[in-house]
């Protein structure tokens, strides 16, 4: 009989920075995978001779900087390198860039709009003050509003501090920030379209919202908060593709004495009398564990992988009516060489960094209005990247690898399900909407690989294809995530936990879900704390 | 030596006349000035057409605060309701239309289950309005503060908020700042019923059913259900009613208003507020000035930019209130007649929103400047109730009409203005077919007619949207969300102020009874 101190379903990267954390604590763990790879949404596959995709998520930002320490991702074989910046190209042939130097910085803001260039300062304080503000909330437990336990009632005074310490002013911009669009934030700040458009994308980024709708400006934290090297705000790509992370994860949780099991899809979590005894997996074996941690979705852990009889009504209604609408593309694509932008040089620096081609709030909020209806967005906001430019490994000698991310893209269509017509049409948009600003991108595609919301679900198993597995609305956010009265990480039966992005505090490469619910299971255990909490250092 | 008033009160809306009979109730000398020569504002009367009048913008109580309406005696000053918990009818264009009450819903397709769904969601939402209920009659708390006032006034909302029970104050946390899409795509099946539900949640707003926030204007309307609320109500002499008695209520008390005498400054003086300016250039002394005007007019136009300091500038500038509600005035020969709706319904709430599809598409245009080529309506009779509002045996019809951006790509031309008026009326006659032919007069009032008539801000009927981060202690904005402005002296006494639109009456007694409260603020 195969028996283990716990089971984590799923090899993400918040399944194996779990894992890692217990098996480091000294339990007996194993991890499950259903494909043959492990990384989940976090991996680097060849699926072109020569070329390595990163065919999920692309660039790295958000991941917890102590956790990396914690599991010594870097020994394992971690490296990011930084960019900065970005250009969004407009329609009538000039663009916008977003430079990290201070100085040509402002020159570029200038050249757009000179108000916007002094707004710039403030606008970088506030959202820097926002960042600040809640990036001790991402390692700590949700507080229950509802409970009278001391640690509920301590955490949420904890929270109120926090704000509290703010000051009045600075409290008051906060809850309007909480609660804006992103749209209506960036017009407080700035008049020039380009850059409003230019500063929106991270509001929107795998969201099914639109610039205008509001909880957006919340969202744009999502791809704020993050660091490299220290870098608040910076993003990097790791080498080798994102496949890197979750390796170096994986090397972790194995020097540990973690075991990793792949092509080991989970059938049912085992539950008898409101406890769980292990998972049956899809081949019929039956594994044995008195904790079972799942890494999947809200929606397939209550709903596929676990019966309806050992569940309470209440949370099977609400995984039911969970909100996990896919909003996003994938393009992949393999280039013969590197293409050229005729609004700036060959070589330019921002080339390294964010491309978009989407110059206005108006167009995007279009772009939107498209998902809304059950249309992929006629006119797209892409973000396109060549990190071939700095990571020569992931295609041949002078060869290039883009990822284009694409927004918005439904899970399904108005006319029904997806056909490869249907695909081919979709990808057909984003490209034409390159080659518009880059002539000769069409002609140097050697492969493309084309992701719809479909393929996500399909292959790494997110419900609907939705990168953050559940959206990021107040509805599901802090105590809310996945629901209320279950945001600490404990499911519904005795010993069964969550881990995924569906929880506290949500998606994007962050590990902080997988460490979270460690810290939660290592204290029913009553084992020492090892995972960090508020370990904020500005 | 010249008059001197203790306070004096620019509008004489409904908040305006409220926060007067407060303040002289309280043994303050006090004078109204309105630049129209008639009383009410946006809840005023309107000759639209010779022997045709209609309610000017507002055309149904939703809200009046019983305790308004209780102090101010406005029952013995001759306010009578004609219809209270009034039902609202879904209209559908092939004639299934749906009945909706308070707590119940009728017509095809609803079976026992959907009503009893019905009447436990609207039960629910109910219950989450009393706690609101609660904060919309105090003044906002301010939530860093070292006075114990503060204190006592958060604990009691918390509170509030804890007897509706754990499974109610989850679901409240859960659903509170979302959008109603979301939430009744979780309830209901119907089209109709889920577009009658959440054009309640968009009216007069800037939003539609799948914009966050609409959760919260639901719940705001809903506020005139909970407690000893009329509901949905109509008065005798309509909303002209309410204006009368609230005018009597003022003068017996010794309140003074002028008519036809617009404020056109502020004056201010050693930073305190000494006086007001009328357009004839004479000041009128004061001690306090209570402005019901909306507050970009109160502090860009009736101030001067020098008198506040600029982040509070920055955020008078940055209020969102886009007007996109337009109003419809018909004059109609006869009774209108509405697909398969019996002559006596003629009295009830009449809603044009088929589906959360329609109502969205509409909102779209509005997005980008443009007016919906296919708007969704909120529909009332006047003459129903008042036969007087039209000659013997003829008719008024009254319409809010989304959605009509205040900035039209364009701007609101005689084309334009003709244009979104044929858009209404074809909607219009595909449930009332012949309704073309009775029309004798008719009258289309976009966002850009309400400021210029009435004086209001982007021609927003609420003096700004209700959105989280415009409520309670962010309403209008920071710093003056405690009634009370930067300038001593100056309070906001308008729809602009906690806790918002609709005719409550509640910013203008809450404004009153801070000033009244004095100094412990300052």
């Amino acid at each position: 009989m195969q028996r283990y101190d716990a089971i984590v379903i799923g090899a993400g990267h918040n399944g194996l920075t779990n894992a890692a954390y217990l098996a480091k604590s000294g339990l007996k763990v194993l991890i499950l995978e259903k494909n043959p790879h492990i990384g989940g949404a976090a991996v680097s596959r060849e699926l072109h001779p020569g070329w390595t995709y990163s065919n999920c998520s692309y660039v790295c930002s958000l991941l917890r900087p102590e956790i990396w320490r914690d599991l010594e991702l870097a020994r394992h074989g971690l490296q990011v390198i930084a960019y900065e910046g970005g250009i969004t190209f407009m329609k009538n042939g000039d663009y916008f860039g977003n430079y990290s130097d201070h100085e040509r910085h402002h020159r570029e803001m200038a050249r757009h709009s000179r108000r916007d260039a002094d707004a710039y300062e403030r606008y970088v304080a506030d959202v820097s003050r926002q960042s600040r503000l809640i990036r001790p909330f991402l390692l700590r437990t949700p507080p229950d509003p509802t409970s009278l336990r001391p640690r509920d009632v301590m955490e949420l005074i904890y929270m109120v501090r926090k704000y509290w310490d703010l000051g009045e002013s600075a409290l008051y911009d906060t809850m309007r920030f909480w609660t804006m669009s992103i749209g209506e934030f960036l017009e407080e700040y700035f008049e020039s379209p380009v850059i409003k458009g230019h500063f929106a994308g991270g509001g929107i980024i795998g969201t099914g919202l639109g610039v205008y709708s509001p909880g957006t400006a919340y969202v744009l934290l999502h791809h704020y908060m993050g660091e490299v090297d220290g870098s608040m705000g910076a993003w990097g790509f790791a080498r080798g593709g994102m496949g890197a992370i979750t390796q170096a994860m994986a090397g972790a949780l194995r020097s540990y004495g973690g075991e990793i099991r792949a092509d080991a899809e989970v059938r049912q979590i085992l539950v008898r009398n409101g406890k769980v005894q292990g998972v049956a997996l899809a081949n019929g074996d039956e594994i044995y564990a008195d904790i079972v941690v799942s890494n999947l979705d809200p929606k397939r852990t209550f709903l596929k992988i676990m019966a309806e009889k050992d569940l309470p009504p209440d949370v099977v209604r609400r995984a039911r009516n969970f909100k996990i609408r896919g909003s996003s593309g994938k393009l992949n694509i393999a280039l013969d060489g590197m293409p050229t932008f005729t609004a700036v040089p060959d070589h330019h620096p921002l080339l390294v960094a964010d491309l978009h081609f989407i110059d206005s709030l108006e167009r995007m909020e279009r772009a939107y209005d498209d998902w809304k209806y059950g249309r992929w967005s006629r006119d797209p906001y892409l973000d396109l990247l060549i990190p071939t430019q700095v990571d020569p490994t992931m295609a041949p000698p002078g060869k290039h690898m883009v990822t284009v991310f694409v927004q918005y893209c439904p899970a399904k269509l108005a006319s029904g399900d997806w056909t490869p017509a249907d695909r081919d049409a979709f990808a057909r948009t984003c490209v034409d909407q390159i080659s518009e600003y880059s002539p000769n991108f069409k002609d140097l595609i050697r492969h493309m690989e084309v992701r719809t919301p479909l393929e996500l679900e399909n292959e790494v198993g997110l419900t609907e294809g939705n990168i953050f597995q559940g959206e990021l609305t107040m509805d599901q956010l802090l105590f809310n995530r996945p629901f209320p009265g279950y945001a600490q990480y404990r499911g519904p039966v005795t010993g069964m936990y969550m881990c995924g992005s569906g929880t506290h505090p949500g998606g994007g490469v962050m590990a902080a879900p997988g460490a979270n619910a460690a810290r939660e299971i290592l204290m029913d255990l009553r084992r020492p704390p090892i995972v960090p909490k508020d370990a904020s250092h500005d | 030596m010249t008059e001197r008033w203790d306070a004096i009160v620019i509008g004489a809306g409904h908040n305006g006349l409220v926060c007067a009979t407060y303040l002289a109730r309280a043994g303050r000398k006090v004078l109204v000035l309105e630049r129209s020569t008639e009383l009410g504002g946006m809840t005023g009367v309107r000759r639209f057409a010779e022997g045709f009048s209609v309610p000017g913008c507002a055309h149904l109580l939703h809200m009046l605060h019983p305790g308004v309406a209780r102090d101010l005696e406005l029952a013995s000053n001759g306010l009578r309701m004609l219809a209270t918990h009034m039902p609202t009818v879904a209209l559908d264009e092939q004639g299934g239309h749906l009945t909706l009450t308070e707590r119940t819903v009728e017509g095809p397709g609803m079976s026992a289950e959907v009503t009893a769904v019905y009447g436990a969601f609207m039960d629910r939402l109910r219950r989450f309005a009393t706690v609101l209920a609660a904060a919309n009659e105090k003044m906002p708390p301010r939530l860093v503060s070292e006075h114990w006032r503060d204190h006592l006034a958060l604990a009691k909302l918390g509170w509030k908020a804890w007897q509706l029970g754990r499974d109610d104050m989850r679901e409240m946390l859960r659903i509170g700042a979302i959008n109603i899409f979301d939430v009744l795509q979780e309830e209901f099946d119907h089209p109709l019923l889920k577009g009658a539900l959440s054009l309640d949640a968009v009216l007069g707003t800037h939003m539609g059913p799948r914009s966050p926030n609409t959760v919260l204007n639901l719940l705001y309307r809903l506020t005139g259900q909970t407690g000893a609320g009329n509901g949905v109500a109509v008065a005798e002499g309509g909303m002209q009613g309410v204006i009368t008695a609230l005018e009597r209520a003022a003068t017996a008390v010794g309140v003074v208003i002028r008519s036809g005498c617009a404020a056109k400054r502020i004056v201010v003086s050693a930073d305190s507020v000494t006086g007001v300016e009328i357009s004839s250039g004479e000041v009128l002394n004061c001690g306090q000035v209570f402005s019901s005007a909306d507050p970009k007019t109160t502090f860009q136009r009736l101030l001067s930019l020098d008198a506040l300091d600029t982040g509070f500038n920055r955020r008078i500038q940055n209020l969102r209130m886009r007007g996109t509600a337009a109003k419809l005035h018909l004059a109609l020969r006869g009774a209108p007649v509405f697909r398969n709706l019996d002559t006596e319904n003629l009295g009830s709430r009449l809603l044009i929103a088929p589906s959360m599809d329609y109502i969205e598409l509409a909102f779209d245009a509005a997005k980008y400047g443009a007016y919906s080529e296919h708007p969704v309506m909120e529909i009332t009779i006047p003459t129903a109730h008042t036969p007087a509002m039209a000659p013997t045996g003829m008719h008024v019809l009254s319409a809010v009409v989304q959605y009509a951006p205040m900035h039209l790509r364009g701007g609101w031309t005689g084309d334009a203005k003709a244009g979104f008026m044929e858009c209404a009326l074809k909607v219009l006659s595909r449930y009332a077919p012949d309704i073309r032919d009775q029309v004798i007069a008719a009258e289309l009032l976009t966002p850009a007619d309400l400021e210029r008539e009435y004086g209001v801000s982007g021609g927003h009927w609420h003096h700004g949207e209700l959105a989280l981060d415009q409520f309670m202690m962010l309403r209008p904005v920071p710093g003056a969300a405690q009634y009370a402005a930067p300038i001593p002296g100056l309070f906001l006494c308008g729809a602009g102020a906690h806790p918002g639109g609709g005719v409550s009456g509640l910013p203008g007694r809450n404004a009153a009874h801070t000033a009244l409260a004095g100094a412990w603020r300052k």
